[in-house]
């Protein structure tokens, strides 16, 4: 524990706390939630709309529906969404990253102007594009914002892979006839994976803000299932008279966003590495 | 010389990513949706009005034709018509643009005139607490949904302070009663054209709600920037020596250090402005402002592609556009740029 806090100093010892809860808190939903059912969907019309009490600690929604079970159900969905969508997104930009960067020369320049256009766009509209192509929905939407993602993977991997390629030990493989595929596999991924894997764990955050807003405009899961986006669209239309409906779940996007972004802080203080601007 | 090439291979680049994204929209807008022809024959179709609109839409061509023609459309600025209200689309882009274009300027010189100062304070209070509080102001900036901040304002200053107008771009007794010509298309410009203060004045206040929603993430990378840029240049020569001589603390922040931190300015300008053209999908929802981001939200639900197509090509392209314009004022500032 105090290692933990002089290697993350305080802020980032708590931003960690908090993930921490909100995985186990997604993990145990269904024994922690006040009302499973209702988490889960069910309505409960004899309590519409109550501002919080000491039966519904964060008030209840349009189908009296406990907020805070809705919430901890939502929040399985929202981290999913966020890990799945850095997850895909490595699983593209790994693979084209590491092509371009091994190879260099014609492959190179195809490959990284490919991305490029994938990075011309806004980020978010091209996910609103996406998901709108392909339909609402939990997978969808996790593609959509993979589709939008994956070109920071290439280029982080792409980079690192540049600076191993000249490294000793790559040339002496070479040397001693190793295939190319398997110089990839066996002696860039391991060393290049390591760093991408701990920025596209800080990058699950940013994610799931992205997801939210795609849920928000009612391109993410569909009803009865919750997410935290779809829960603050669904509030909308009782605000700000019925204001907890909505803020309830956007603090819960906001704190969970701002653990991830202060525990990235403490670990780029301790090693300086370069800041990314996100939509 | 360099600078001139720098500028070509910038301009030529874009170009082609033009084409990329041209591509990659044509792709997911006519290839992905699972038949854009029962969509375009309206609800309910029979099998011939859909067979009629596969041959409308030219449907049955092979892919690369069908690619030319939209590629052709779209750099001739035809946009084709809305599935939905059969209206065309390139009319009603006319109409939404230069209110998302003015929201977007706005928010970005908010950022700046946000960004900037609490920068140069941070830097001057360096580790006291006027920089913590910025520092965690600029990192909750970061964490904060758009959509979610959009809403704490309109509760906040709307409907408890009632200052501001909850919505929309002019208030009905102008938009209604006594409309503005449309010249421009931005409303605060257009205001003054015609000599109507009461008009500019309404336009403005309508502005400061959705503008601040969207500055508070680039006015937290702006405070950031400004700050790092300061801290460094305070410590030069000429800082030293203002002082020395006695100048007073305002003046040697703002008059001599804050010129020479001006570079992250500009950086900031580009991100802004992309944010901005982002953000319009959430934040016009929320306060009814009636440009893209809004019709393209309606257009989502009603699966119309060809207006979802058209607002992420103008709006991409007006990015692309932007960035060549800041990489190209970046290398003209500083010519080192044009050499890396």
């Amino acid at each position: 524990m105090k290692k933990l806090v002089q290697r993350l100093g305080w802020p980032g010892t708590i931003a960690l706390a908090v993930v921490v809860l909100f995985a186990a808190a997604a993990i145990l939903a269904p024994w922690i939630a006040p009302y499973p059912a209702q988490g889960a969907g069910a309505p409960n019309v004899a309590a519409k709309l109550q501002p919080p009490s000491a039966a519904y600690w964060l008030g209840t929604d349009h189908l009296g529906r406990d907020i805070l079970s809705r919430i901890l159900y939502a929040t399985r969905v929202s981290l999913t969404n966020g890990v799945l969508i850095v997850a895909f997104s490595l699983l593209i930009g790994l693979p084209v990253g590491l092509a371009a960067g091994y190879f260099g020369g014609w492959i190179d320049e195809a490959l990284m102007r490919g991305t490029d256009v994938f990075l011309a766009f806004p980020a978010l509209l091209l996910a609103v594009l996406m998901a709108a192509a392909l339909g609402p929905g939990f997978l969808n939407s996790i593609i959509a914002v993979a589709v939008t993602w994956w070109p920071w993977y290439a280029r982080l991997a792409r980079a690192e892979v540049l600076v191993l390629r000249g490294q000793p030990y790559v040339e002496a493989a070479r040397l001693a006839g190793v295939s190319h595929p398997r110089i990839i596999v066996r002696h860039i991924l391991p060393a290049t994976g390591r760093p991408l894997t701990v920025q596209a764990a800080l990058d699950v955050g940013p994610a799931l803000l992205t997801a939210a807003a795609l849920s928000f405009l009612g391109l993410g899961v569909l009803p009865p299932t919750a997410d935290w986006g779809q829960m603050v669209d669904a509030g909308r239309k009782f605000f700000p008279a019925r204001w907890w409906y909505s803020a309830m779940p956007g603090m819960t996007i906001f704190l969970v966003a701002l653990a991830f972004s202060v525990l990235g802080d403490a670990l780029r203080d301790r090693k300086g590495g370069a800041a990314r601007a996100s939509a | 010389m360099e600078l001139l090439r720098y500028i070509l291979r910038r301009t030529v680049l874009s170009a082609f990513v033009v084409v990329g994204v041209t591509f990659l929209v044509f792709v997911v807008a006519q290839v992905v949706p699972s038949d854009p022809a029962a969509l375009y024959a309206g609800p309910r179709p029979t099998a011939e009005q859909i067979e009629k609109a596969r041959q409308e839409l030219n449907l049955d061509a092979p892919l690369p034709a069908r690619f030319a023609t939209f590629a052709t459309a779209m750099a001739s600025g035809d946009f084709g018509i809305s599935y939905k209200s059969r209206r065309l689309i390139a009319q009603d882009l006319r109409a939404y643009l230069p209110a998302t274009l003015e929201l977007a300027v706005f928010s970005t010189g908010l950022a700046l005139l946000i960004g900037i100062p609490l920068g140069v304070v941070a830097a001057a209070r360096q580790g006291r607490w006027p920089d913590r509080i910025g520092s965690f102001g600029s990192i909750a900036a970061v964490a904060m949904p758009t959509f979610f901040l959009a809403m704490i304002l309109q509760l906040v200053f709307a409907q408890w302070l009632g200052v501001l107008p909850l919505s929309g771009r002019l208030s009905r007794e102008i938009s209604i009663s006594a409309p503005l010509p449309m010249v421009t298309g931005f409303n605060m410009i257009d205001a003054l054209l015609a000599g109507r203060l009461d008009a500019f004045g309404d336009a403005f206040a309508h502005l400061i709600l959705p503008a601040l929603t969207l500055a508070s993430y680039p006015a937290g990378v702006a405070m950031r920037l400004t700050r790092s840029a300061m801290i460094e240049i305070l410590e030069r020569r000429h800082v030293v020596a203002a002082r020395a001589l006695g100048l007073s603390e305002p003046r040697i922040l703002f008059g001599h250090a804050l010129p020479n931190a001006m570079g992250p300015a500009l950086t900031v300008i580009g991100l802004s402005f992309a944010y901005a053209l982002t953000g319009a999908v959430l934040v016009e929802i929320i306060f009814a402002w009636p440009g893209l981001g809004r019709y393209v939200s309606e257009a989502i639900l009603a699966k119309d592609f060809p207006v979802i197509a058209a607002v992420t090509m103008v709006v991409t392209i007006c990015y692309v556009v932007m960035n060549l314009l800041i990489d190209i004022a970046q290398a003209l500032v500083d010519p080192r740029v044009a050499l890396s």
